[in-house]
């Protein structure tokens, strides 16, 4: 009966109500959250007379199309590149780290423990330490200022996270399961293919969700390894920032653009992203 | 025998990524150990030696001087008040209030964008313009009667990287939150039940028994976002351009290699940058790695 009666009293006791008080410093930190939003978003919406650094707070009058398209027209071959750079960056990213995170994780060969570690710490390095040799082997073999070359790096580098994100997803799935089907006579490929594959799924798209995100975001990647005309528009977006001429509104405009494709991820599959998120941090 | 045949096709399998791995990673990086010890400077490389002397000259450069002092202000900042706010945030969420996860999703969001991005939003918020042309969060203040807050923003002197650091801030303080969300929630009911039922008030069952169980995932927020300080680099470039007054090592980097030709010292700083980052790095890699073993 105690706890019944404790719940209860809990249940309508003053602390309850006080506690709703806490709604209020989180609805100060939303505002917080939201304000560049609303900049975006406000300046975007307004019309070309109604642009004006004085003015930049107020509501835009209705839902005008003038800035998102100008921006757009300045910046489409630019979210062009991106996409085009994105996907199969993506893509061949999370079949390389299915295929590692499978072999570190169920089919451990000697010295796989003592690898793990050296291809982790490859997520951590900052890519200064890396540049100029990038830089001179994209020379060499030709695809400096492609975009080739850029969806070849986000591969290369994006190693360390989609093999740990792979691996904790497969390292979760009993032994039992995969022994069962070396018992029934499957080998390496037919354990993958026919176990392990099919209940991939979830750990598919994390990893095809973070390394969209990332590529997408990335700048000294895109800035050091492609010409103006392959430029991915993180690279556009501060090239116009940057340039006296254009209008801070077409650059308010021109940045909801940039970050709508990773912003409808996460709002549809915020989920996803979080747990990529936190095997960054090794968070599994 | 077939067991045998799958050992081999598993290495075979792995080893491409390995190969990338220990060519672009560690090659690379020894690649770079080699440039910064030469003496390219210009378009053709020179690979002829120079030795720690670079070093002793990137070093004793007053302009890297600068950049390790942005980089201790603005990670001071950054980390400490990322730390913060995203442990206030989660202890807020964690009161089982309405609209909780509508919250969270708000506070993680700009995760999802980039720093140009948020750099070039906030660019525009932190206008230090004033008088006629006055905009952004100064036009806000003024408009709102808190004149004493208007300030100069990223062109303050000294404290100018502050600024940065507050739209760092705002762009991952989501990420510390989440981070600390996920401690609270492996503090058990059952634990925090029992306090209460010995007298704790709310505030001592988080000052003396949930803050102490979350010191390891401040550790690890600390280290990643410290690396993440040591890197930054976009958001200064959108904010700002590349000013002497908010340099960091990773702009010298970038302008020393690619706009003045000394590779040596591009390549310094790049090394410089690595190991900094390899000191917070591998003890925590080894930690994690370890722990993760004993489960």
């Amino acid at each position: 009966m105690s706890s019944v009666s404790r719940s209860l009293r809990r249940r309508f006791s003053p602390r309850l109500r006080w506690k709703h008080l806490l709604l209020i410093p989180l609805l100060l930190l939303s505002v917080f959250y939201l304000i560049p939003m609303y900049v975006m978003l406000a300046t975007g919406f307004k019309s070309f007379a109604e642009v004006s650094l004085q003015t930049m707070w107020d509501l835009p009058s209705g839902l005008h199309m003038d800035n998102f398209a100008s921006a757009y027209a300045k910046l489409s071959p630019y979210l062009w590149n991106s996409l085009t750079m994105v996907i199969p960056a993506a893509v061949i990213s999370s079949i390389v780290g299915s295929v590692n995170g499978f072999v570190l994780a169920k089919w451990k060969f000697r010295g796989a423990d003592l690898i793990f570690p050296l291809i982790l710490f490859g997520m951590f390095i900052p890519y200064q330490s890396i540049l100029i040799p990038l830089v001179e082997f994209m020379k060499t073999i030709g695809l400096q200022g492609s975009l080739a070359g850029l969806v070849l790096a986000h591969v290369i580098y994006g190693i360390p996270i989609t093999t740990l994100t792979f691996r904790n997803y497969y390292a979760g799935i009993p032994k039992e399961l995969v022994e069962a089907a070396r018992m029934d006579g499957a080998g390496l490929l037919g354990v993958y293919r026919h176990i392990l594959l099919p209940i991939s799924v979830p750990a598919f798209v994390v990893v095809l969700i973070w390394q969209f995100t990332s590529a997408w975001n990335d700048f000294l990647f895109a800035v050091a390894l492609t010409g103006s005309r392959n430029w991915p528009i993180t690279v556009a977006l501060n090239n116009m920032a940057g340039s006296q001429i254009i209008a801070w509104n077409e650059q308010m405009a021109g940045s909801f653009l940039a970050a709508l494709p990773t912003l409808l991820v996460y709002i549809f599959l915020g989920r996803y992203f979080l747990r990529g998120l936190l095997a960054g941090a090794l968070k599994g | 025998m077939t067991k045998n045949k799958d050992t081999i096709l598993s290495i075979l399998l792995v080893s491409p990524s390995i190969l990338a791995v220990a060519v672009f990673i560690y090659g690379f990086i020894g690649w770079s150990v080699r440039v910064s010890l030469s003496q390219w400077k210009g378009l053709e490389a020179n690979y002829d030696w120079a030795g720690f002397q670079n070093y002793i000259d990137l070093f004793s450069d007053p302009r890297f001087h600068i950049d390790i002092r942005n980089t201790l202000l603005f990670t001071l900042i950054f980390v400490g008040g990322s730390l913060i706010l995203g442990l206030g945030m989660a202890i807020l969420l964690d009161q089982n209030l309405p609209g909780e996860s509508f919250f969270r999703s708000l506070f993680l969001f700009p995760m999802a964008i980039s720093f140009i991005v948020t750099g070039v939003v906030w660019r525009w918020l932190m206008n230090p313009a004033t008088g006629d042309r006055i905009s952004g969060f100064n036009l806000l203040f003024d408009e709102l009667g808190l004149d004493f807050l208007i300030n100069q923003w990223h062109l303050t002197p000294t404290w100018g990287i502050a600024a940065i650091a507050l739209a760092a801030i705002w762009q991952m303080s989501g990420y510390t939150m989440a981070l600390y969300l996920g401690g609270l929630r492996s503090v058990s009911d059952e634990l925090r039940e029992a306090a209460r039922v010995d007298g704790a008030s709310e505030f001592q069952i988080y000052a003396q028994i949930i803050l102490p169980m979350l010191r390891p995932v401040t550790l690890s927020a600390m280290i990643i976002l410290g690396h993440v300080s040591l890197k930054v680099f976009d958001l200064i470039v959108a904010v700002a351009g590349k000013q002497l007054q908010l340099d960091v090592p990773a702009i010298y980097m970038w302008q020393t290699t690619f706009d003045g030709l000394f590779y040596w010292r591009g390549a310094a700083i790049g090394i410089v940058l690595l190991l900094s980052v390899a000191v917070l790095i591998i003890p925590y890699l080894i930690y994690t790695l370890r722990t993760e073993a004993e489960i």
